[in-house]
């Protein structure tokens, strides 16, 4: 690890006048910014401390929440209105990493992490365009059975690796931001971006920018939503496919719908195509069928990692099944 | 500021880059604390920060600056064991014993979880006030201490006495 300096912010201006000079970085809980650090992949100069900045979990009028981007993931989950409310939420984070590390882990830094592609933590032995703009991908042609499927690029085949953020793409999220600029907005599914010859520049936040907060708008549905994740082993692994999905039905019809795929993008994957051939259709499983072949029309297969189509297709026919079993 | 270490506060390293880990084993000559993987991937770390379960070795010790830590040696030592300890020695809760400090920290912060309500992955009703410690809970909510004996029998044993569902109604009754 190279020698940097650490500091603590109290306020967001005072965060963002730090952690906007050269060479400095936020840190949340450090589960992934400090792992990296050791591994030289990652070598700031200084870390601004954010996990004091004041901001918990508060009501919105209307019905929905705001977030503080320190927040701990176990906070999060573990809130009445999260489990009530937006279950797709609370499941998610539950679904992700260890006790220990949902404790750690803030709201902030679990949005930002960066990818577990093998060969863009191999500093020493292995090639990477985002680590190294321009000097190739090893995953292209190498182990890629954990790659994206969909929107990936020939410069980069990387997953985000986030449950949380699936379900935040799903609930139609709002994220906070604060720079030297000003404060700004931004819908999480703008947040982050998919690789094509910049594989290196994860989001589209500006420099120095920091995630202050996460609003999620009221969803009355979304207490009817939920999250499947697929792995290797049953807990503790990242996911090799996962559904989050909110359904909302009257009368045998569709009436509004959510979906987002995790584990099958360089950015949690807001499933559109199939949201748009459902809301309005009926409740049944040629449809939900026919909505899963639409989202996966355009997905391309890696050397290794072709079952995920299959995988990816079949259970988001089961999440939707399970969900409108729910309600009949 | 200090870092309070099982009640004796220490002034935090100079140099950032030191992990809790480090700190707590070369620092504090606390070698319970185990370093098994140093990226979080084990377990073996796992400390206490204000009752709740952390991995030290992915935290800066600086970033735990007026916090208070309780390491496996402030849980209990020879002669007046922690509960849960003297139930691993009963159960045959491991064998090199390596991952053991981080697997009774873990369920000492996580017992605490169950106690707050806090859901896991397989927790059916999210909605429910009460969790019962199930063997399924129990799996779960441990699956971020792994053992590479294999000792897992006897580890579950241990902990499901100390905290376990039907501990838990027998104390109640
Ligand atoms: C063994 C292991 C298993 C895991 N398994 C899973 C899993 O199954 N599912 C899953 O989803 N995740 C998993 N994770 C990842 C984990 O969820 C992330 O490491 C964690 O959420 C990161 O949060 P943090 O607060 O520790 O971030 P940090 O490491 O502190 O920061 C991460 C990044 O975010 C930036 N940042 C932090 N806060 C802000 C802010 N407010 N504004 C702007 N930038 C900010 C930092 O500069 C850094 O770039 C796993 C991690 C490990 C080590
Ligand atoms: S040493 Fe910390 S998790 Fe393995
Ligand atoms: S007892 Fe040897 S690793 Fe668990």
């Amino acid at each position: 690890m190279t020698p940097f300096r650490y500091m603590r912010a109290t306020d967001a201006a005072s965060a963002v006048l730090k952690g906007g000079a050269a060479g400095a970085r936020y840190l949340g809980g450090g589960t992934n910014l400090v792992d990296l650090m050791r591994e030289n992949i990652e070598t700031p100069e200084s870390l601004v401390d954010v996990t004091g900045l004041p901001g918990g979990i508060d009501e919105l009028p209307g019905g929905g929440l705001r977030i503080g981007a320190a927040v701990r993931n176990t906070a999060l989950a573990e809130h009445r209105a999260v489990r009530l409310r937006y279950p797709m939420l609370a499941r998610a984070i539950l679904a992700g990493a260890s006790g220990q590390i949902r404790n750690m882990a803030t709201v902030g830094g679990n949005i930002l992490q960066r990818t577990r592609c093998s060969y863009f933590y191999d500093e020493a032995g292995s090639r990477c365009n985002k680590r190294h703009p321009g000097e190739g991908c090893d995953a292209v042609g190498g182990f890629n059975r954990n790659h994206a499927i969909l929107g990936a690029s020939s410069a980069c085949v990387a997953v985000h690796p986030s449950d949380m953020c699936v379900a935040l793409a799903a609930l139609d999220a709002v994220v906070h931001l604060r720079g030297n600029g000003g404060e700004r907005r931004l819908a999480f599914t703008a947040l982050h971006r998919l690789p094509g010859e910049l594989p290196d520049v994860d989001t589209m936040l500006q420099p120095g920018e920091l995630i202050t907060a996460v609003e999620i708008p009221p969803m009355p549905f979304a207490a009817r939503s939920t999250y499947r994740k697929v792995r290797d082993r049953s807990s503790y692994a990242f996911a090799l496919v996962s559904v989050a999905a909110a359904l909302d039905v009257e009368g045998g019809q569709v009436r509004d719908v959510r979906i987002a795929l995790g584990g099958v993008a360089h950015k949690p994957w807001r499933a559109e195509r199939a949201e748009a051939l459902l809301r309005g259709g009926p409740l049944s499983a040629t449809s939900f069928a026919a909505a899963a072949e639409a989202e996966l029309a355009s997905a391309q297969a890696l050397s290794g990692n072709g079952f995920k189509i299959d995988l990816a297709r079949r259970t988001l026919v089961a999440v939707l099944e399970d969900l409108s079993g729910e309600i009949a | 500021m200090t870092i309070v270490v099982n009640g004796a506060a220490l002034d935090a390293p100079h140099d950032a880059r030191v992990s809790l880990l480090d700190f707590l084993r070369e620092t504090c000559g606390l070698s319970g604390t185990k370093k098994g993987c140093d990226q979080g991937a084990c377990g073996a770390c796992t400390v206490l920060a204000d009752g709740e379960r952390i991995l030290s070795c992915l935290s800066l010790a600086v970033q735990y600056e007026g916090r208070s830590i309780t390491t496996i040696e402030g849980l209990g030592q020879p002669g007046r064991l922690h509960p849960l300890q003297q139930a691993f020695v009963e159960h045959d809760g491991f064998q090199c014993g390596y991952c053991t400090p981080g697997q009774i920290c873990s369920a000492v912060g996580m017992a605490a979880e169950i106690a707050r309500g806090v859901p896991s992955h397989v927790t059916v009703d999210l909605g429910g006030e009460d969790i019962l410690l199930s063997h399924e809970e129990l799996r779960e909510r441990m699956s971020g201490n792994l053992c590479r004996c294999g000792a897992y029998n006897g580890i579950v044993e241990a902990i499901a006495e100390t905290y376990g569902a039907e501990t838990l109604a027998e104390a109640a009754e």
